[in-house]
């Protein structure tokens, strides 16, 4: 268990003064100006050796992916753009980031940015998020008038602007270059790739998109040493993480705990357990709606990291724990799944914008056993057409959660199916 | 010039190709309906997904770059499943409506279904419906067909400048509109509907009309502006269905404008099919002897002076070449090809080309339109210019009127004043001509359709002379060749202006023009007047002239004749027409003349044998020899020339007045045009709401 000097993000349940002076008394602004005295392959090359991967899904490490950014400033600026249009169901630990600790998000903006050598973040914040942003425009405003960011940020020399543009609450302008479109003011639609946003950005410009976790974490790890944070956790799953739980335990939470922690000790320690007890657990999601879930059998000895739940066919994602116990609709909670990913899909390519409705509708007659076992075969393979064919990741999600529940609840599926041929009442959950 | 290996076989592209484009170098086909040269690139259909060594998923070969050394497989399990998948989702929601898709027959979607599909559907669900959106008298849709793949949308913001349509909505319920439903208001917006690669756009006027099947091909020449844009002619035995724009890249890349694709249902009406005499005041049909005796009878006696001949805006080379070669024979030194009036000079043919070529907008980088409105006077050159404009670096100054043309300008100032500021080099974009490498001056015939035009053509040269628009050729650094280049170009908006001024069709010596000929006529002075389809004069003053009309539309020279001589369309003669850049192209012949209408050249050699005047040729081989003789630009077929350049025009005074445009009615220009029903439609969508209210209308 993460010891509490251990801890980042020390103000996560609003206990204390959200300002910049309690954000002070916390630690946050102490040495920024020393950390801006370093050079900014330096900076890189810490958040690279913390071994910090970045904490909005995909896990791809933060230190690497700044490093893409060119090492020159030529014609055009750079942009640190801060994805905080956190709408991954099951997902809330940005929000309170923002609610509770938005100087370290500010703070890691001007860090990261004077390490890509932008010179301004621009944080798209999700528009049903109306009082977090009112709270971090102030802590912007706050922290622009003690002269922290603006122009000579912090009596560094270097001048950085943070600019919070709100969204209009669509989930796919949280994938990065919808979000970057978005922000231009154009439709929120994924872009191809090649170009990546390093080379060709916001407005053109190199730009680096990253979760607010992912930047608001970096100050602590630059001021505690990269070496704290990696021998924090496991190895190439390192440092603390923020965990959002839901579902049924009895004590739904946000909670930061060191990666690699097992799953069922995070849900016993810090959420008074499943309800029902532990043997009453049906499944877990371990990160969010779009990755596959996982049986108990399974949870019950798995650690809460990328690579470990990558090996049992889940992911870590958004670290959104969603917990169902025995007496969830499994196959209703899933179909519910893909009505949301049908509803946000852009519909700019074909996989996904034919395929959501597809999938949803077949779904939707499964939890009723209004189909032919045939069918479920079917279903998986349209699940297999649609992934890896899409644009953008929007098309994976909606398909990893069908296949989950497919791979380890098929029998459920089929017993609907069976009750209904046979005339019995389907029954849909354990009423 | 990277080097990458297609299914084994390795193939060299250039640099900046896409994956899609090297792999059809090297022969592998990949489906795509999303993907066009012409336009950006969107990725969305996801049917040209292919196999790359080294990543995990499929990628899409139009929008990924081609790298050196890259391994790509179109061949494989993965890729035929991929496509496969694809197809399927492409059809789920598509209607199973091809037997009443007017598409049928040319759809991309049917094709690749057939060759890249599955053999059945394992859709059970409800198919969804999509309401049909409004666009325009000439777009058609259905858009439950509709497959998303923003060609149209990505045509009509990238090519045709205007942004009015768009995909509204998101996900399955995503739907391609016209911004609050109305027109696609753009001289190119049928364009969309060779783009869309479904049938959710298709042709209104030609909705239900024919199956591509029926129909007997033939690739011609259009003359609706002096363009010289290529088409193919679709006809089912002697109706002409509907005109589609061919490839051709120096000339009209594949885009046709509006009337040139739409004007053809005009050739079924009011058509002159026989010929007439006016006897006691009225117009009645009489025998080609007849005609021709009447003519004869007329002429007979009357000095050469006395006769005047016109050429119009449409017509072939080769009944220009006749009709000469006839009042020559008639020693009538009273010929003009210019109806307009424009002040042209044809003693260098420099002055009167378009010398930059319509390629050589693409590498111009500071154009001086004067007098013209390009997207009325040549919808598809204009676009060209704005393609020029979108890849950035090109400055535009327009003298004339201020119009959307669909790019930025500076509009530096009405009329001629502006243009002697800029001779002067009092004008700041006198700077901006002189600083690029490659000006290009637009000369209209705005300018030179005035009085004072032989004075603003003068001036033109001088611009084009002092801004440093004649580079001659040179070499680079390394040795190569770099092509002279020369931006003095006017744009003409008669198809056979060009043609006619090679010829000479121009007053002789002592001869009138056409002004002076409605001088002469009203007062009596010239006797007889030919008009050779002919229609844009003002036919009130010829006076009590005898009028011959030859032509193929009762149209307004045909209201004013004593004898109309019937004659045929361009699409019912084999005919030499030349561009506006001196470009001669063939046109060929897709069916026949209605009734006893005769191609134009024959008419006018049966008539010189009538007249005692028996021209020397009796093939159009010959005449056409004889042509060639007569001036070697005619040897060559679809080349741009390069003329040398010569004093033209003629320096004066200059009035203060604005330049105006020419074209008043974009979608009405020419008798074809005006005697179509879909032209009406248009100008009753597009052109009449823009005019100003006199209040008095409903």
């Amino acid at each position: 268990m993460l010891r509490d000097e251990d801890r980042i993000f020390t103000n996560l349940y609003g206990w204390f003064d959200w300002g910049l002076e309690g954000a002070r008394k916390r630690g946050d602004w102490s040495t920024t100006k020393e950390i801006l005295s370093r050079s900014p392959e330096d900076i890189v090359e810490d958040v690279k050796n913390s071994g910090l991967r970045g904490r909005g899904g995909a896990g791809f490490p933060t230190g690497v992916k700044w490093s893409f950014m060119p090492k020159e400033v030529k014609d055009k600026p750079h942009y640190l753009v801060v994805n905080a249009d956190e709408s991954e169901p099951g997902t809330c630990k940005d929000r309170e980031i923002i609610r509770n600790d938005p100087h370290k998000l500010v703070e890691g903006c001007l860090i990261g940015g004077y390490a890509m050598r932008a010179t301004a973040a621009f944080i798209y914040i999700r528009g049903e998020f109306y009082n977090e942003a009112m709270r971090l425009q102030a802590a912007i405003d706050q922290a622009y008038e003690a002269g922290l960011i603006g122009k000579n940020a912090c009596g560094s020399g270097y001048d950085f602007d943070v600019i919070l543009h709100r969204g209009a609450g669509a989930y796919i302008c949280g994938e990065e270059t919808a979000l970057l479109e978005s922000l231009e003011g154009k439709k929120g639609q994924p872009r191809l790739k090649p170009p990546f946003p390093a080379g060709v950005g916001l407005y053109g410009s190199p730009t680096t998109v990253n979760n607010v976790e992912s930047i608001a974490v970096v100050p602590e790890i630059l001021r505690r040493g990269y070496q704290w944070f990696a021998d924090l956790g496991r190895p190439k799953n390192s440092g603390t993480k923020l965990f959002c739980i839901s579902g049924h335990v009895e004590n739904p939470c946000n909670v930061e705990e060191e990666m690699g922690i097992p799953l069922r000790e995070l849900l016993e320690k810090h959420c008074g357990g499943v309800i029902g007890g532990w043997d009453n657990l049906l499944a877990v999601i371990p990160g969010g709606s779009s990755v596959p879930m996982m049986p108990k059998s399974v949870c019950d000895d798995v650690l809460m990291d990328f690579d470990s739940l990558r090996e049992v066919g889940a992911g870590l994602g958004t670290a959104a724990v969603i917990v169902m116990n025995k007496q969830t609709d499994i196959v209703r909670a899933i179909a519910r799944l893909s009505y949301f990913y049908k509803h946000e899909s852009c519909g700019q390519c074909t996989p996904c914008r034919e395929g959501t409705g597809w999938m949803y509708r077949v779904m939707d007659r499964l939890c009723r056993g209004e189909a032919e076992v045939e069918e479920i075969d079917a279903l998986y393979e349209v699940t297999k057409q649609i992934e890896g064919h899409t644009i953008c990741a929007l098309g994976d999600a909606a398909a990893w959660p069908i296949q989950g529940l497919l791979r380890h609840f098929r029998p459920e599926v089929e017993r609907r199916i069976e009750a209904r041929k046979a005339g019995q009442p389907v029954l849909e959950a354990a009423e | 010039m990277p080097k990458l290996t297609v299914n084994g076989t390795e193939v060299e592209v250039p640099a900046g190709a896409s994956v899609l484009q090297a792999c059809e170098e090297a022969g592998a086909e990949v489906p795509r309906f999303c993907y066009h040269e012409r336009l950006s690139i969107a990725g969305n259909c996801r049917m040209c997904l292919v196999e790359m060594e080294r990543s995990p998923k499929p990628v899409a070969s139009c929008a990924m770059p081609a790298g050196e050394g890259m391994v790509i497989r179109t061949d494989t399990d993965l890729v035929k499943k991929a496509r496969e998948g694809v197809m399927e989702f492409l059809l789920i929601n598509h209607p199973l409506d091809c037997p009443i898709c007017d598409q049928g027959g040319e759809c991309d979607l049917q094709d690749q279904a057939m060759a890249f599909g599955h053999h059945s559907s394992r859709y059970d669900e409800n198919k969804r419906a999509v309401e049909d959106k409004y666009m325009g008298p000439l777009v058609n849709t259905i858009m439950t067909r509709c497959i998303h793949c923003t060609r149209c949308v990505r045509f009509s913001t990238e090519v045709a400048g205007v942004t009015d349509m768009g995909l509204l909505g998101r996900g399955e319920n995503a739907e391609i509109t016209t911004y609050l439903e109305k027109a696609l208001d753009s001289e190119l917006s049928a364009n969309v509907i060779d783009l869309c690669p479904v049938g959710a756009l298709t042709s209104k006027p030609y909705a239900f009309v024919a199956r591509p099947w029926e129909l007997r091909k033939t690739e011609t020449i259009d003359v609706m502006d002096a363009l010289g844009s290529n088409i193919r002619v679709d006809t089912r035995g002697s109706e002409v269905l509907r005109v589609l724009p061919r490839l051709h890249e120096e000339v009209n890349e594949e885009w046709i404008s509006d009337k040139t694709r739409y004007a053809c249902d005009g050739l079924k009406r009011q058509r002159l099919d026989k010929p007439y005499l006016r006897k006691d005041g009225k117009l009645q049909p009489v025998s080609w002897d007849d005609a021709f005796a009447a003519i004869a009878a007329k002429m007979k006696g009357l000095k050469g002076a006395e006769i005047a001949a016109v050429a119009g805006d449409t017509v072939d080379v080769e009944s220009m070449f006749a009709l000469k070669g006839l009042m020559t024979a008639l020693g009538s030194p009273n010929l003009d090809c210019r109806q307009d009036g424009a002040k042209l000079d044809a003693t260098t043919r420099a002055g009167y080309l378009f010398n930059a070529t319509i390629a050589g907008i693409e590498e111009a980088d500071a154009i001086l339109i004067v007098g013209a409105n390009p997207r009325w006077d040549a919808a598809v050159l204009n676009s060209r210019i704005r393609k020029r404009w979108l890849t950035g670096g090109l400055k535009v100054g327009v003298i004339g009127a201020p119009v959307d043309l669909t790019y930025k300008y500076d509009h530096l100032g009405a009329g001629a004043q502006t243009l002697t500021e800029l001779a002067d080099g009092k004008n700041d974009f006198a700077s901006v001509l002189k600083d690029a490498k490659k000006p290009m001056l637009i000369l209209g015939m705005g300018a030179l359709t005035r009085e004072d035009g032989a004075a603003v053509l003068a001036m033109a040269r001088k611009i084009a002379e002092s801004t440093g628009m004649l580079v001659p050729a040179s070499k680079d650094e390394e040795g190569n060749e770099v092509p002279a280049w020369n931006g003095f170009s006017v744009l003409h908006t008669a198809a056979s202006r060009v043609g006619g001024l090679d010829i000479g069709f121009l007053p002789g010596n002592g001869g009138a023009d056409v002004a002076g000929m409605l001088d002469g006529a009203s007062k009596g002075k010239i006797k007889a007047v030919y008009l050779l389809g002919a229609d844009e004069i003002d036919t009130q003053r010829l006076g009590d002239a005898f009028v011959i009309y030859q032509g193929h539309h009762g149209d307004r020279g045909a209201h004013r004749a004593d004898v109309i001589l019937p004659g045929a369309a361009y699409t019912e003669k084999d005919g030499l027409y030349v561009n506006t850049e001196g470009r001669v192209q063939m046109g060929l012949r897709a069916s026949f003349p209605p009734g006893e209408a005769r191609e134009d050249w024959t008419i006018v050699r049966a008539l010189s044998a009538h007249l005692g005047a028996t021209l020397p040729y009796d093939s159009l081989e010959q005449l056409r020899a004889a042509l060639r003789k007569s001036n070697e630009v005619f040897t060559e077929i679809d080349i741009a020339p390069k003329a040398a350049w010569g004093p033209f025009g003629a320096e004066g005074a200059m009035s203060e007045t604005g330049f105006g445009t020419t074209v008043e009615n974009f979608y009405m220009t020419d008798p074809i045009s005006r005697a179509s029903q879909t032209m009406a439609e248009c100008t009753e969508v597009f052109v009449l709401p823009k005019q100003d209210k006199t209040g008095t209308e409903g």
